[in-house]
């Protein structure tokens, strides 16, 4: 088998490459080699599956069944065990081979398990896939009891899941607050006080030491020396991007597959987006894996320009995140942390769970935090991407970090 | 044909109309923080500002999508199926503009969808602040320049 453009996977990164080759090059052949056996979907929306807000088809990233057909888009169900560059060929899980004349590796990533033992006993899962999913939603549901490991972003993600089906839950993270890579201490206890107010039971700076089998469930035993029994342990302590099927072809490998700003790899003619990319970051200039879906997206759409010959230069991907945990909202954007000489604004409403924290670098944004606070949210990504100079309106956001959409219109309309 | 709002701050005087509008076109009752149009205000130097979508071609919250909920009707407004938003909000992070947003009351997010074809706030604009006229003649020029500073995605050459 062969074909212009093939795609290794089938997320968000790998349907926006398709689509972007599509309407580039109309008569390239492209194929899609998905690793699951289901219509390319979102992980993001798996949460929503397990709530019960959809089924699986509500993830698929194109409704329409048709849709992949229809753009001469072929989606082959097989793994990826190997890449030769030197051929430009690809072995498969399920026997043959592919060649390629321009390759893009969208694997994305996987969950990484700690090093303790009674990770493989029933009733403890990853909340990663449909099966997973699938799997979780049989135990959930009113008055189960429900341990998750890590409070990370997509810890969270699924916490909100799994408060909703009516479980008794606990959370325990290792990092001394919640979201630690995404708030800081502030925002993070705020929303660890707002999930214990509604009846989830956080634990920070603790850390599970170990699972075993008791009677029919599993007894989690935490360093503090505490232990509880529970029907279900959910596993979202970090992912690693899928760089296996790549590993003898020559690319570079540090966190991710190191790509240019043009989405290639050291390798000719091997792109890659998304999840299992180390691409240009905005921020710092340097190279971040930055595992967000309009990153994915929008790493697909320019590595798939480069790849049908139409030169495209990346900007960068800026790292921001949005989380809803039981009903508050937290976002955060850029470098919230700050920078050396740098200034910083905070505003701080504990009673109302509101918060908002502004970094700047001279009079341009560079990074923030909000919690409780929706409305014109992505004017923060506008502001930071754009390095607008915000003029006197620095001075009146150090006052009142609440006022961004004004400052942004006053700079722009 | 591709229609989109024209907005001149410079005949608006902030009587708010269309944000009263906009929130019962959309909405059961006049309530401002439910409008998908906002108007600045700028005290000091007595100047308004209505704000809204733009409706972008390559529009940032339909490609941050994960559900395939964001689409495009034959004016080329952005439309949000309530049926597959799942409320997410990553839309809301990805638009640099801040017009899509979140309700928490529907549990979905909002935007300004033209009404149709047919939008509420031009109608209720006593000063033409705000037209609803050919995309190609509106001089989205400001816009357009301010989309491309933000754009993440490229600078195409070729």
């Amino acid at each position: 088998m062969k074909a212009d453009y093939v795609i290794v996977g089938a997320g968000p990164a790998a349907v926006s490459a398709a689509e972007t080759l599509r309407a580039t090059d109309s008569k390239g052949s492209i194929l899609i080699l998905s690793g699951e056996k289901h219509a390319p979907y979102s992980r993001m929306a798996i949460p929503y599956v397990l709530t019960g807000m959809i089924d699986n088809e509500g993830t698929h990233l194109r409704k329409n069944a048709n849709h992949f057909e229809q753009h001469q888009i072929t989606v082959q169900h097989d793994t990826v065990t190997n890449v030769e560059s030197s051929s430009k060929t690809l072995a498969l899980g399920g026997g043959g081979s592919v060649e390629y004349g321009k390759l893009l590796i969208a694997t994305g990533a996987s969950p990484v398990n700690p090093p303790i033992n009674g990770l493989d006993l029933p009733g403890v899962h990853h909340c990663w896939t449909l099966e997973d999913s699938d799997a979780i939603s049989k135990i959930a549901g009113e008055g189960s009891n429900i341990v998750l490991m890590g409070a990370g972003f997509i810890g969270c993600i699924v916490l909100e899941a799994l408060a909703s089906s009516g479980a008794n839950l606990t959370v325990v993270e290792a990092e001394d607050r919640m979201v630690p890579r995404m708030m800081n201490e502030t925002a993070g206890n705020m929303i660890k006080d707002w999930c214990q107010n509604k009846g989830i039971n956080v634990l920070t700076s603790t850390r599970v030491s170990g699972l075993s089998k008791s009677d029919e469930k599993l007894l989690v035993t935490m360093d503090n020396g505490d232990s509880q029994i529970a029907d279900l342990v959910v596993v979202a302590t970090g992912v690693r991007a899928n760089v296996q099927c790549v590993k003898s072809s020559g690319v570079e490998i540090d966190e991710g597959i190191k790509v240019d700003e043009f989405m290639q790899s050291n390798v000719s003619d091997i792109y890659a987006a998304g999840d299992c990319a180390q691409g240009l970051d905005f921020s710092t200039g340097g190279w971040s894996v930055h595992a967000i879906q309009p990153t994915a997206t929008e790493h697909g759409r320019i590595a798939a320009l480069n790849m049908a010959g139409k030169e495209a230069a990346y900007k960068g991907s800026l790292n921001m995140n949005i989380l809803d945990t039981a009903g508050l909202i937290s976002s955060s954007f850029g470098e919230w942390q700050g920078v050396e000489r740098g200034e910083i604004a905070e505003v701080i409403d504990h009673d109302n769970f509101r918060y908002m924290q502004l970094a700047f670098n001279g009079d341009r944004l560079i990074g923030a935090l909000t919690l409780g606070r929706t409305n014109n949210i992505g004017i923060l990504r506008g502001l930071i991407q754009s390095r607008t100079a915000l003029g006197v309106w620095k001075e009146r956001l150090l006052k009142n970090p609440n006022r961004i959409a004004e400052a942004y219109i006053a700079n722009t309309q | 044909m591709q229609k989109s709002l024209h907005i001149n701050p410079d005949n608006c005087t902030g009587c708010y109309q269309c944000v009263i509008a906009c929130s019962d076109e959309h909405g059961d009752d006049f309530n401002p923080i439910k409008s998908r149009i906002q108007v600045f205000r700028f005290e000091d130097e007595g100047r308004y500002v209505p704000y809204t979508c733009t409706q972008c071609d390559e529009a940032w919250c339909q490609k941050a999508c994960p559900t395939d909920a964001i689409s495009a009707d034959a004016d080329g407004a952005k439309i949000v199926s309530e049926a597959l938003c799942v409320g997410c909000k990553v839309c809301t992070i990805a638009c640099p503009f801040g017009t899509i947003n979140y309700n928490a009351d529907s549990g979905k997010v909002n935007k300004c969808d033209l009404c149709g074809g047919n939008p509420a706030c031009v109608k209720a604009c006593p000063t033409d602040a705000i037209t609803f006229i050919d995309a190609n003649t509106t001089g989205f020029d400001r816009m357009r320049d301010w989309a491309a500073k933000t754009d993440a995605g490229s600078q195409t050459s070729a």
